[in-house]
Formats: structure tokens, sequence, C-alpha cells
């Protein structure tokens, strides 16, 4: 870790991350070297990088050991149903029993993984080859079957699956080979395999009907289940993949209490815990045993100003109150320097297809009472709905008061519950806040929360040219001019957008300094929940 | 003289079911009343109208209230208390993984905090107005005043975090040897404790005072009968129907509100099981709840009430 660190800081860490996925994927040293001069760096430079690269990744990984895991909630709606894992504990769940036909690495970019091969000429017929030799816990090799299995049962509505609106563009799923699959979508979607590589797409066995066995072909055979208490799962000793997974067993929690877990931590009873809050994080660093595992990542709250109601109607209203988003010094006080400042579009610069090139909006109170003059504002009092199930977005909304109150404009901040906020107040009111995790895929992002005919348009904001040009961005396979489309799609909601995003979080995970082997993938803490597979522990 | 300690036991035991009745009338109506419901909340910010009223009919939501509470009832009556509508599991299952974790912690806290409240109690109404008293009043006074949930995080601070004596969680897992359990439980003992222990202590100590300033008490030191003799034979019996009644009020409280201490040591017991169902709208597993919880509170204190009326021939008369 001493070495990853010191990488962090010679190429920064999403260029790190890079890196030491190609070492992890089997790139040698000169490889590296090749990776970095091709990037335009000295070839000195690029040596002493490429040797603490290796240096990093030549701690080489021991078996066995068991440790215990916690994460923030637990409840009698745990489960095991890849189609209705809702938080993150059952994705780490997930992820420790069943695999995907793909995975997303550090970049989110799919990787073969169930899948060996995926191909398209049009981007809506696609053919997978399945890997071969894979078996399920009980035995049962992996056929086709079970792919189309665990596909088309996300279409079914009595299903419940939280993928539904994803998995309704695949029309059908076929065996066209004994290893093989097809998969035709009803429009094309270059990002498919994105799709597949996320946790709802796992795949079951086929006709597989109660799931709290955990019959999955993943890393960890599941010993014991019982939902909302702990899950225990012991290595896969036939896992399909060389040598893994390292340890023996992984006991996993869910700890509500963030005090709770982050005690539990420093007393040795936990190995590792996400959702640190920012500011415990001096508190774990202060122990020797202990490291925080930072993942700068997608994840933000936005304020959301809806387009048919209240003041947002007017466009002036909605760019005054971007300017009056101190973004630095909200991520200095709010989350303590645990994330990056956002530019009122969604995507992370951590994503594949981030626009580099748009220009940063400042902190302008000026600006933003010019803006607020021409929309005749007034002095009214403008409701303003929180909730602490809104990430930080009770401190978010007092700072924009603060800033607020010196440009003329009254905010008057609501705090709602926790308890019920998504279905009761979420989208619901003129003005208000919300949180967004962070998705496997520019598209995915910007198909669920800025489509006009989306139901989770937080902002009600409806565009026909946008519509367009994200349909076409999707069915495009020349990554090139995917990525400009996506930038003019991403400029698009920073101008026009009645969303204000004033910074990402980063996720925050607490480890032993024993647990090694993880590096950040931008989904979420813990490797994107995937740690199970890639942590192991020192002697 | 039995058959009237009988009588009105069967007297309670029937209010009780009235009461049992009444509350699952209120508890279901309030949950009602709730914004939301367990689709709603199981799908969370991906609801969608679609999504919901698919999810609403597979977890029989689509049907009214009062069917629902109806069918529920019938169920309790014929001894099956449902499905959890969050998981399908059945609610017996659910709840049977939980109580009994429940019922040993509360078991362990009650073993050491009733002994200790009513013989500090006695003792320092015995003693009234020395030092001993007062620094008891004093320490009492000062425990009931702190939440439990400060006293849990300091404990844990100290004990688990600076000290590394005590674990930080307490799951009922590791409780396979007496020392384990003896080490998960301390602190959840301590800071469940400590609250209930006071609480007892005071009422204990201002019961016994009660009847050592009677005029019987009186007759008995004029009689010459030694200090320990006056309070252990002629005042306490007097005394416990009130004790009583303080030591059931704090013992249904280690049941059903134990849910702070739950969370923070991460305890799988009853208390969070029913707080996760409220928030999950769970109307079945929460019904199942607050059943046991105020059945626990009218069995204790229908054993308090026997309790007294045995030890106070007086009462039987009235």
């Amino acid at each position: 870790m001493e070495h990853s660190k010191q990488l962090d800081g010679l190429v920064g860490p999403e260029e790190s991350t890079r890196i030491l996925g190609a070492l992890q994927r089997g790139a040698s040293r000169r490889d590296v070297l090749a990776l970095l001069t091709g990037a335009g760096m000295q070839a000195a430079l690029a040596g002493s990088i490429a040797g603490v690269a290796t240096a990093a990744h030549a701690q080489t990984p021991r078996k066995g050991g068991r440790i215990k895991v916690a994460g923030a909630t637990a409840a009698v709606s745990d489960t095991l149903d890849p189609a209705r894992q809702s938080n993150h504990t059952d994705y780490i769940r997930g992820f420790m029993f069943y695999n995907s036909l793909t995975y997303l690495d550090g970049s989110l970019t799919p990787q073969p993984q169930l899948a060996e091969e995926f191909t398209t000429k049009d981007a809506k017929t696609w053919v997978l080859k399945l890997r071969k030799g894979v078996t399920f816990h009980d035995g049962k090799p992996l056929t086709p079957q079970d792919v189309i299995f665990s596909l088309m049962r996300h279409k079914n509505p009595a299903t419940g699956s939280r993928a539904k609106a994803l998995a309704d563009q695949i029309e059908e799923v076929v065996a066209s080979g004994p290893n093989e699959v097809t998969i035709r979508l009803a429009a094309p979607n270059a990002d498919l395999p994105v799709v597949l590589g996320t946790y709802h797409f796992h795949i079951v066995k086929d006709g597989t009907t109660d799931f709290n066995a955990g019959i999955g072909t993943g890393p960890y055979k599941l010993k014991e289940f019982r939902p909302g208490v702990r899950a225990v799962g012991v290595r896969n000793e036939n896992y399909w993949k060389p040598n893994r997974p390292y340890l023996d067993e992984i006991e996993h929690v869910g700890i509500g209490d963030e005090p709770a877990r982050v005690n539990a931590l420093l007393t040795g009873e936990l190995d590792l815990i996400t959702a640190v809050n920012p500011r415990s994080v001096e508190r774990v660093k202060a122990s020797p045993k202990h490291a925080v595992f930072e993942t700068k990542a997608g994840l933000y709250s936005n304020l959301i100003m809806r387009r048919d109601n209240g003041p947002g109607t007017n466009p002036d209203f909605v760019l005054g109150m971007k300017h009056l988003f101190n973004r630095e010094q909200m991520v200095k006080s709010i989350v303590i320097g645990h994330g990056v400042v956002g530019n009122d579009q969604p995507i992370h610069p951590s994503m594949r297809f981030y626009a580099k090139g748009l220009k940063q909006r400042p902190y302008d109170p000026e600006k933003a009472k010019w803006h607020f003059q021409r929309a005749n504002i007034g002095s009214a009092a403008i409701p303003v709905v929180v909730s602490p199930a809104a990430i930080n977005s009770v401190e978010m909304a007092l700072v924009l008061q603060h800033a607020a109150r010196q440009s003329g404009v009254n905010l008057d901040v609501r705090r709602m519950p926790a308890d019920g906020y998504w279905a009761q107040h979420w989208m619901k009111h003129p003005v208000g806040f919300g949180t967004i995790n962070p998705r496997p895929s520019v598209d995915v992002m910007l198909s669920l929360f800025f489509k006009s005919d989306s139901p989770q348009n937080e902002s009600g904001w409806k565009n026909e040219k946008f519509d367009q040009l994200l349909l076409a961005a999707r069915a495009e396979t020349d990554e090139a001019k995917r990525a400009q489309t996506y930038a003019d799609l991403q400029a698009m909601i920073h101008n026009e957008g009645n969303i204000g995003i004033p910074f990402f979080m980063s996720n925050l995970d607490g480890h032993s300094r024993k647990l090694k082997g993880m590096t950040p993938i931008p989904l979420g803490g813990m490797m994107g929940y995937m740690f199970s597979e890639h942590a192991w522990l020192e002697a | 003289m039995n058959s009237t300690i009988l009588r009105m036991v069967a007297g309670r035991v029937l209010s009780g079911f009235g009461s049992l009745l009444a509350v699952s009338v209120v508890v279901f109506a309030i949950t009602a009343v709730l914004p939301g419901d367990a689709a709603e909340e199981k799908l969370g910010q991906d609801a969608t109208p679609e999504a919901v009223s698919a999810l609403r009919k597979e977890m029989g939501l689509d049907r009214s209230a009062v069917e629902r509470y109806v069918s529920w009832l019938g169920g309790i009556a014929t001894g099956d208390p449902g499905k959890s509508v969050v998981n399908g599991m059945p609610v017996s299952e659910a709840v049977a993984s939980r109580l009994p974790n429940s019922l040993l912690l509360a078991a362990v806290t009650a073993a050491c905090a009733v002994p200790l409240a009513l013989g500090l109690g006695i003792l320092c109404a015995l003693w009234r107005g020395s030092t001993f008293d007062r620094v008891t009043s004093m320490t009492t006074v000062a425990v009931v005043c702190v939440p439990e949930f400060l006293v849990a995080t300091l404990a844990v601070l100290v004990f688990a975090v600076h000290l590394e004596w005590l674990p930080a969680l307490s799951s009922a897992a590791s409780l396979s040897s007496p020392g384990e359990m003896l080490r998960s439980f301390a602190l959840p003992v301590l800071a469940l404790g400590s609250v209930i222990t006071a609480q007892m202590l005071r009422m204990t100590r201002a019961a016994v005072i009660d009847q050592l300033s009677a005029a019987y008490v009186e007759m008995v030191r004029l009689k010459g009968a030694t200090a320990a003799r006056t309070v252990l034979f002629h005042a306490l019996p007097n005394a416990i129907g009130p004790i009583a009644n303080a030591v059931a009020l704090s013992l249904s409280y280690l049941l059903g509100g134990v849910i702070i201490i739950e969370v923070i040591f991460n305890y799988p017991g009853i208390a969070k099981l029913m707080v996760d169902a409220v928030a999950q709208r769970d109307m079945p597993l929460v019904q199942a709840c607050t059943m046991i919880f105020c059945a626990a509170y009218l069995i204790l204190v229908l054993l308090a009430d026997v309790c007294g009326i045995v030890a106070n021939p007086r009462l039987r008369h009235q």
C-alpha cells in the first residue's frame, strides 16, 4: 500500500489505478513503460514510475485467512436474489456468490468474465461466447440456458427486478451454440457489456426460484445466510479463476451505526468496514494498524429545481443558484476534502467519456445576483427540501442558504425525515435535494436521470435534441464519435440542466493494514463491492 | 385466598387479551397512516408506478387495509402470524431467530440489576441520610439522567477502543463459552443495567422508607427488634407491591426499549427487527413484534400485582 501511495503521488490516483489494473491483467514492466512514454512522459521519469508500479504490484497475494467485514445496513429485506438487490450489503454478497457475464475494471471498461468474448456489428445483436469449464457451486456446469433464464427474468414484472428498466431493452436471448448466446436488443446499445457487468445481472441457475441457497459461480460458497444478521462465505475450491480467491472465509455483517462500525474496526473485531464518515477518517488514520481506502467516484447529492413548477421554470433562477455554490468550501468543510469539485453535470472525472474541456463554473455571488434580478425573484421565501436520506444535503443547503442571503434570496430549508424520503419527497417539490449513486456508464446515468421520458428525470427537464443525441451515442460503435457526443450532452446539462452538482463525494472504507489487494473501482466503496475476489490477508 | 388470586389472574388475562386486540388495531391504523408502503420502501429511488404496482400485487398490498387486518387476525387466532411481505420469510421464523437473543440479554441484565438495585435500595433506606445514602442517591440521579446511548458510547470508547479489554460489538454468535459470554455481554449489560438499576433502586428506597415511617414499624422498634429484622421481616413485605411494580416496569423496558443498545453493539435482538420492519412497512412483522412486547409488558405487570397481593394479605380483601 505504501508503494501504491507513492505511485498516486507521482501520477495521480486515476492514472495509478490504470497502471496497477494493467499490471493485474498481466502487463509487464515493459508494457507499463510503453504505456507511460506513449502518454508523452519522459523516458527517465516513466522508468522510475514503472519501477514503483511493479514494486507495488509485486507483493504476492497469500492464500488463507478469515476476515470479518461490515456494511452499513442490515435488515430482513437482505436478499441473495440478484434482481432484487437494493443496497451495498446486497451487492457485496452478490459479488461473493455470483459472477456476471462481464466485469467492470478501474475505468469502468467492461472486461470478459463468464462471457469470454462479446462481439457485435451493429450494437443491436450481440454474440457472447461463454467460458468453458465453469460450474455452479452444486457442480452443475454453466450453460446458455442459465444465461437466458438469468437475463429474461428481469423482464417479468413479478420478479420485482430493480433492473427492469435496463432489461426491457433486451428483446430476446437465444442459445446459438453449445457455449454461445445471442442477445437481440430492441434498439442498438454499444454499452450492453457494461450493463451486463452490473450486479443485478449476475448469473443464476436456470429455473431458480429460491435464492437463499446462494448457488452461483462466484468465488465463495454460501455457508450461512441470516437476513439482517450475517452471511458467511467459504472459498470455492473449484472457482474457475486460477488461484482465486485468496481468503478462506469472509463473514459479512451489517452495522448501521457509523461510530459502532469504526470502533469495532479499531478494536480489531472487524477487518474491513464501509461508509466511513469523513469526520472519522483522522481517527482511523491515527491507528497504526488501520488505514482508509478512498475511492473517488461519482456519488453526488444535487440541488433539483423542477422545470415544471416553482422558481425552476425560470432559467435565470437556475443559473443564479448554480453560481451560488461555493464548491471548494463545500468540499473542504462538508466532506473534509474527501471529494471532487463538481460542475453541474453528473459525469465524474474518473469515468470513460468524461468531458474534460468543460469550463468550471465558479462561485460568483455578483453574477448570481444579476441572474436573480433578471428572474425577478423578490424576497418571498423559497422552500428547499432536504433530508438525511440525501447524503449531506442538510449541510449543503445551509451553506447555500447563507450564500443566497448575501445575494438577497431567502431560502427556507425544510428538513424531512429519512424514512420514506424517496417515495414521498424526492422529485416532488419545486426545489429539493437528491442523492445519486455512481452508475456504470455515461449512457445509464444520462438515460436514467436526464432523458425526457425517464420516470427518474429528477428535474422534469425535457429536451428533444438531448434525447436524440443520447440515442445516437448509444448506437455508436466508434469510440471517438461517442466521446464527442457525450461531451456535447454533458455541456448541455451543465448549461441548461435544472440541477446543480456542487461536488462528488468519495467512498471511504476503513481496513486493517494487513488486508491487501484492493484497487479503486469507481462504482462505490470496497472496489465497487467486488473486493472479495481480490483481497488477501498478510500473514 | 387462592381462589381470589386465581379469579384476579383470570380477569387480568382476559382484559390482557382485550388490550392486545386494541393495541393491534391501533398499530395497524398508525402504520397505515405512515407515508408509503412496503413496495415503495423496497424500490426506493427506483420506484416507477409500474414496478410499484407489480410489487404491491406480489406482496398482497393491493387488498384493502381492513381485509389485510382481518386475515392477519385470523392467522394469529390459528397460531400463524403470516409471512413477511418484504422477504416472504415466515414471521414466526424471523421472530424465533431474534427473540431468544433479546430474552437472553434481558435475563442476564435482570440477573445483575435486580439484586443490585434491591440490595442498594434497602441499604439506602436503612441508612437514610448517611454518606452512603447520599453518595448512592447522587450517583443514581446522575445515571438516570444520562441517556443509555451515551453510557454505551462512553463505555465502548473507554473499555473497548482505549483499554482493549472488551469487544465493541456483541454478536449472539460468540456466546459459546461462559468466558466469551461474559466478555461479550459486559458492555451491553453495563449500559442497559445502569439505567434500570438506578430506577429500581430509587423506587425501592422510597418504598422502604415509606414503610419505615409507618406506625407499625415504630411499634416493632419499641419491641426491640434489630434494624435488620425490622427491615427484612416487617417493612419489606409491605413494600413488595410497589417494588415489584418498579421492577416489572424496568424489565419490560429491557425487551422493547433496548433498540439503541442493539444498534450500538450490533446485537441481533428483536427490538432492532421491529424498527427495521417499521422502516420497511412490513406489517405482519411489525404486528408480531408489537404483540410480543405488549404481551411481555402485561405478563410482567400481572406478575408484579400477584407478588404484591401474595406479600400483602390486606390487598386480597379490597
